[in-house]
């Protein structure tokens, strides 16, 4: 794995949010990088800034009232962030070096415009080819993502598709500009089950036969534990540990991480066994303090806990980092 | 797509029937004798029953209606007891009158409409937003009459640049029909463009909120794209229902306007109908209001299908 090359880099990112409230940081010093034909998952729950930060990557925070406020975004080594978010070499990354796909498969495509001039319309934004030529390869594209008859599916419109097939075509998007990177934020929330089994499966075998890497972003543990070859766990703005998806899933040593894990449900649990919630609710990011913003709904919480801030720190012997004062492993708990 | 046009088409028939049963009774319901009042208190008995006779006015109600019926499709509204002319000569006469500031209005109020509202949302919360959102305010709070007497004020009396009065054909002297549209079409104008504006302003900023803006912005598609390929198409599907309702505002309130502006036009007919008791000329022009009224709805939902596939494939 060390062998690889890294894709992203993202270095110390920070963007905030200025409301009547005050500055709500929703992505507080965050780093992670992405190798080559990696998958990588965030997880995290709702509010912690999991799609933040992914749209500060793209530059599409809306300004005002967000703002990135500092760090970096390296995508083969050219900082990102040194272009503005309107420029045209930022635009010229968006879609065609990173593609994001994103929770609502019903509403992100637009209602008026056929599925066909929708994908070439993108592919003639990055390729230089005719609009014939475009929308042939938007035809491959859909192919690619295993949708039938897609000469017919082309002269169609979103709302005469099913949310997996607009799910595939979202995806044909990424395909048919060849990106490097897929953001899969959310990608099969509003899905049913088979259907989110058949988009990851599908998100795989792009990463296999297109050599692209993909970053999902999701709360579901359970979806990450099949496919991530890596997991980084964010809370309130900040990634709290990070590690393969074994360190994590077997070894986790954040004690949010531990609760998430416990409010999975498993098959092979017996049938005494509770699934445990964590208690509270997240941090009103607004009102963070230079304390573990977990502390208040940590069980292990001490004086410590309530007057500093964790930083990440090496906790196993291979790339695992948490972020918690004490040594806590998942025995413990139990 | 035919069918479903002529379902609409029979549905707007539906509706001509019930106003100019409306319209026809309500000069009916009305007290007092229409040919008395015409005549005046020294017309003789026999002079009134005479005219009584003439307008098949002695006739049962029900006849008297079928009477009109058969008269309107043949193009005949009867005849004006007022003017003793043909009330369909007076129509023709003036609904282009009306119209030649009518339709100024509409094309002017749509495409200044839409432009101020795409600007005021694009450039949300600056000064150029907040300046044409304020005028845009006082448009939709002051009525037409206000404005047109203001107008009045300042323009043709005290700077003397804009005549206050009268009216003349397009088709006579342009320049001079120009001239002396400028006020009258700007005030009946003005209104309309403030909630166009509005209107347009309050869907695009909706619309820049949706997911598949952040995916046209996250697929790498210029701002200008996205505005007006993406965004205009979905936000202008409210605006064209207030434009077609507009129509039927600009056809019967161009009243004020054309009495204020002594322009002789439909606005002005109907008024004096209604003052001397003049049944056949109200009844026409509230049927000739219905007619584009109608007209102008089965536009707006034909446009609804071109603009929205979802509109158009539910048609089948």
């Amino acid at each position: 794995m060390e062998s690889k090359k890294k894709l992203l880099e993202v270095n110390h990112l920070r963007t905030s949010f200025f409301t009547q409230a005050g500055e709500v940081k929703a992505v507080n010093d965050v780093s992670y990088y992405v190798n080559e034909q990696e998958i990588v998952a965030v997880v995290g729950e709702s509010g912690c800034g999991k799609s933040v930060t992914q749209m500060s990557c793209m530059q599409l925070i809306q300004t005002p009232p967000g703002k990135i406020l500092g760090g970096e975004v390296l995508l083969e080594g050219e900082n990102l962030l040194k272009y503005k978010p309107r420029s045209k070499e930022m635009r010229a990354i968006r879609g065609a070096k990173i593609s994001m796909i994103f929770q609502e498969p019903m509403t992100s495509l637009n209602p008026v415009l056929t599925v066909g001039s929708q994908l070439s319309e993108v592919i003639r934004t990055h390729k230089k080819v005719s609009k014939k030529e475009a929308w042939q390869l938007g035809i491959e594209a859909l192919k690619a993502v295993g949708i039938p008859e897609p000469e017919t599916r082309m002269k169609n419109y979103p709302f005469e598709m099913s949310g997996g097939m607009r799910q595939r075509v979202m995806i044909a998007v990424a395909v048919a500009c060849n990106s490097k990177l897929i953001i899969a934020d959310e990608p099969t929330t509003a899905l049913d089950v088979t259907t989110q089994a058949q988009v990851m499966e599908l998100l795989l075998s792009i990463v296999k036969s297109m050599k692209t890497s993909i970053i999902v972003v999701t709360h579901n543990l359970g979806l990450v534990t099949r496919y991530a070859d890596r997991i980084y766990v964010m809370y309130a703005g900040r990634i709290i540990e990070s590690g393969t998806c074994e360190d994590i899933l077997k070894n986790p040593r954040h004690p949010y991480t531990i609760g998430l894990l416990n409010a999975v449900p498993r098959l092979d649990a017996s049938e005494d066994e509770q699934l445990v919630a964590i208690n509270g609710a997240p941090p009103n990011l607004a009102k963070l303090k230079d304390d573990c913003a977990f502390a208040p709904r940590c069980p292990y919480a001490s004086e410590l806990c309530r007057s500093s801030c964790p930083t990440l720190r090496q906790v196993g012997d291979r790339e695992h980092f948490a972020a918690c004062h004490y040594e806590i492993g998942r025995d413990e708990h139990e | 797509m035919g069918k479903y046009i002529l379902k609409r088409l029979g549905t707007s028939l539906l509706i001509i029937f019930l106003v100019s049963v409306f319209s026809f009774s309500l000069m009916h319901i009305l007290p007092g004798d229409p040919v008395r009042i015409s005549l005046g208190e020294s017309a003789s008995e026999e002079k009134i029953q005479q005219v009584r006779e003439a307008y098949n006015l002695n006739k049962p109600i029900v006849e008297q209606y079928f009477l009109w019926i058969k008269g309107i499709v043949q193009g005949d509204f009867g005849r004006s007891l007022l003017y003793e002319e043909d009330v369909s000569a007076l129509i023709r006469a003036k609904l282009p009158i009306t119209m030649s500031i009518g339709i100024p209005v509409l094309v002017i109020a749509s495409v200044l409409g839409i432009v101020f509202g795409i600007l005021t949302a694009v450039k949300r919360g600056t000064w150029v937003d907040q300046i044409i959102t304020f005028i845009a305010n006082i448009g939709i709070g002051c009525p037409e009459f206000w404005i047109a007497i203001l107008a009045i004020l300042i323009f043709g009396i005290r700077l003397k640049w804009l005549p206050t009065q009268g009216y003349v054909a397009p088709d006579k002297d342009f320049s001079k029909y120009l001239y002396l549209a400028v006020l009258p079409v700007s005030c009946l104008a003005f209104r309309f463009i403030a909630m166009i504006t509005r209107q347009t302003r309050s869907n695009m900023l909706d619309i820049i909120n949706q997911d598949y803006i952040r995916t046209a912005r996250a697929n790498g598609l210029a701002e200008r794209k996205v505005i007006f390929r993406h965004a205009l198409k979905n936000a202008l599907i409210p605006v064209i229902t207030i434009i077609g309702l507009q129509v039927r505002i600009i056809v019967s309130g161009s009243v004020i306007i054309e009495r204020i502006f002594n322009i002789p036009g439909l606005g002005q007919l109907l008024m004096r109908g209604i003052m001397e008791r003049d049944y056949f000329i109200v009844q026409a022009c509230v049927f000739v209001i219905t007619l584009i009224t109608v007209g102008a709805n089965l536009v707006v939902d034909i446009l609804y299908g071109i603009v929205d596939p979802r509109v158009r494939k539910s048609w089948r």
